[in-house]
Parts: C-alpha cells; structure tokens; sequence
C-alpha cells in the first residue's frame, strides 16, 4: 500500500473526464435519445390514427356502397319500366298506323271500284245505245235521248 | 527447485514493481507513471470515441457507432434512474464516466501479462504495470473524489444545518446523551463507503492480475517433458482464468458504478 502524488493526478484527471462527460457527452446524446423517443412516439400515434382513419373509411365505403348499388338497381327498373312504356306505345301507335293504311287501302279499293263500275256502266249504255240504233237501222239522236240513256245508265 | 521459485518470486516481484520515476524512487513524490499513462490514455480514448459519437448524434436512424454508444449510455442511465429519483443531468454522466473508464482499466488486464512490460523494456523501461485499477493509488483517486461529492451532495441536498442534524440525531434518536455515539457511527458509515469501494476493485484486479502471474509463471516453469506439460497447463489455464476474468471485469466496473450510483443517491435522502 504505496500512496503517493498519483492518487493526486488520477483524482484530477477522474474530475477532468466527469466534466468533460457531463458537458460534452452525456447531453448530445441524451437528447437525441429523447428527440428519438419523442419521433417514434409520434410515429406510432399517426400509424394508430391512419388505422383508426382507415377502418372508418371502410365503413364509409360499405354504406356507399350499398346506396350506390340500390340506385343501381332503382334505375335499372325505372329502365325496364321507362322500355316497356316505349314498347307498349310502339305497338299502339304500330296498330292504328295499320287501321289507318288499312281503311285508306280499303277507300281506295271502293273509289275504283266505283270507278270501273261507273265505266263498265258507261260502256255498257253506249253499247246498248249502239245496239239499239243497230236493231232500229235508224240514227238515234243522242242528244234528244240522253236524258232516257242516262237514265237508263243510272238503272244499270 | 529452488531457484526455480526464486525466479518465479523474482518475475512475480518485478511485475508488481510499478514504473516511477528515476529522479526520485521512493517517496511521495514517486509518481506511478504507469499507472497515469494507461488510464490517462484510456480517459482520452472513452472521451473521444464517445464524443465523435455524441457531436453528431441525430434523432433519425442511429449508425452502429452511435447505436453502441446510445446502448451503454442507455443502460447506465436505466440503473440511475432505478436508483435515483432526481435530475440525473450531473450523476448519469457520473455513472457513464465510472463504469466505462474502469471497465477499460480492467480490461487492460486480459492483455497478455508481458506484452506491455516487454514492449515498453525496448525502450528501455524496466517496470510497468498495464491495469490501473490494480494500482490502489487509482482506486482510491476514484473514490475519494466519489466521496467528496457524496459529503458536496449531503451539504447541497440538506444545507450545513440539515447535515449537521442528521449527523447527529440519526440514526438512534435526537437524545443529547445519543449525539456522540450517532456521530461516530455517521463517521465510520461516511468512511467506510471509499474505503469499501477502493478497496473492493483493488483488491479484484490485482488478485486477478496475480492469478494471471502465476499462471505465466508455469510457461518457464521446467524443462523436458515435465517442462512441455506445464506449458500446456499453463496455456489452458490461462484462457480459462482470461475468459472468467471478462466476468470479474465487467461485474467489478459496474458494482463500482452502482455503488457510486447508491452512495450519492443517499447523500440526497433525508432520514
């Protein structure tokens, strides 16, 4: 057990390093382990917030999903009803266009009808006059007896 | 037989020689100039290693340098703040200090015994000795400036009246007949705790650095075949009393640090 002046120098030289770690060491890292702590604490909260945003989004998107479907589907028989409506019209509107061409078919067939009938007539009053004047060898004086072919006409 | 103990006395004797100065060899003034280089390169080292790491701490992503060092200063601060309930802004860096200057002065020991020795003997140095903390002079430079801040932080923590008081009131009673014997007691604890703390590390690392000794003592220990055994012997007993000291070294840095750690909490308790 030799004490002697190192005890001195090593007491000085322990206090040396003690301030040197109090002032120089201990504090810059001390406080990057704290702002490290205060980021991850940080980090972990946001990571919660986006789980909790992301579960509520979720909830968001099945609601709008589901309303976006029953729209879907409220159109789909608005559709189907608005088709039906077009198609029930069509035929309606199809069948008295076919009334319609079928009575002026119908018209048209009368008025020739009569038409020819009103020729044949004719024809057959100027045959018969012919006949007449044929069978009597005498010239009928057609216009002193148009009113009797005409009437005669009229008969037939 | 006999010369071959002397011899090994001799080596053992010459190991235990610290290295002083040639002016004055004995003496108050014969400075242990191994002692100083070693652990006053080993304080430089931990300065600046830890240093370089602390002035460009970021708060982002740790480099491993920077992980390491948060590590140990994280594990420090954990046993202070299990202990200590107060700003630990002055006996964090404390306890930082302690436990890794001395677990480097250990650690000196598990260089080879003769490295250091045969290194510095080149150049014509005949003694030296490589652990520190085998050197009570260092033990105690450690502890009595433990100690002067245990009696700083007594005064600091319960002014000179509260001090006083406590001094002489606890821990039997405020009795006038009881002050002397309370006193007494408060001196033998206030003594005992340098005293303790020095002599625990000496007496750990210089045992550990005898041990060390001897067992090299076995490598020229005979000759022939007898000779090549305790050599063998020696090589094995060697690696194991090295791989068990690395626990002596780490346990005895971080009793010391506790203790430092227990003592100057203390100083702030109030009986």
């Amino acid at each position: 057990m030799d004490f002697n002046a190192t005890l001195i120098g090593e007491m000085i030289s322990f206090a040396i390093l003690i301030w040197f770690c109090v002032h120089f060491i201990w504090p810059h890292i001390n406080k990057a382990i704290e702002e490290r702590q205060i980021k991850i604490a940080e980090g972990l909260n946001a990571a919660e917030r986006a789980h909790a945003e992301l579960k509520s989004a979720d909830v968001k998107v099945a609601a709008e999903i589901k309303v976006a479907r029953q729209q879907a589907s409220e159109i789909i028989d608005k559709a189907q009803q608005q088709a039906n409506q077009i198609i029930d019209k069509a035929r309606g509107e199809a069948i008295t266009e076919i009334n319609r061409l079928k009575a002026s078919a119908q018209d048209d067939i009368a008025s020739m009808a009569q038409r020819a009938r009103d020729q044949l007539r004719e024809q057959v009053g100027a045959l018969a006059v012919q006949g007449a004047s044929k069978i009597v060898q005498r010239e009928v004086d057609a216009s002193t007896h148009k009113a009797l072919l005409d009437q005669l006409a009229a008969e037939i | 037989m006999a010369s071959e103990s002397g011899g090994l006395t001799e080596y053992i004797q010459h190991h235990l020689t610290h290295l002083r100065p040639q002016a004055s060899p004995e003496g108050f003034w014969a400075v242990h100039i191994d002692s100083i280089t070693v652990s006053l390169v080993l304080g430089v080292l931990f300065c600046l290693l830890f240093w370089l790491k602390a002035r460009k701490a970021t708060a982002g992503v740790p480099g491993k340098g920077q992980a390491f060092v948060e590590l140990v200063l994280e594990f420090v601060d954990g046993q202070v703040k299990d202990v200590f309930h107060g700003d630990r802004r002055f006996l964090g860096p404390l306890a930082l200090t302690v436990f890794v200057w001395v677990f480097l002065m250990n650690a000196m020991d598990l260089l080879p015994v003769d490295l250091l020795p045969w290194i510095t003997q080149k150049f014509g140095v005949g003694h030296f000795r490589a652990v520190p903390t085998a050197d009570i002079n260092m033990t105690f430079a450690m502890s009595l400036t433990i100690f002067v801040l245990i009696i700083f932080y007594s005064f600091k923590a319960k002014g000179a009246g509260g001090y006083m008081h406590e001094l002489f009131t606890a821990p039997f009673g405020a009795h006038p007949l009881l002050w002397i014997p309370n006193f007494l007691l408060n001196v033998v604890e206030l003594l005992s705790k340098p005293v303790s703390l020095a002599m625990r590390l000496f007496g750990n690392m210089y045992a550990g650095e005898l041990v060390f000794m001897l067992i090299a003592g076995l490598f020229s220990a005979g000759a022939g075949l007898a000779g090549w055994a305790l050599y063998g012997a020696g090589i094995i007993g060697y690696t194991v009393w090295g791989l068990f000291h690395i626990l002596i070294i780490g346990i005895q840095a971080f009793i010391f640090m506790v203790l430092t750690i227990v003592y100057i909490s203390m100083a702030h308790d109030h009986h």
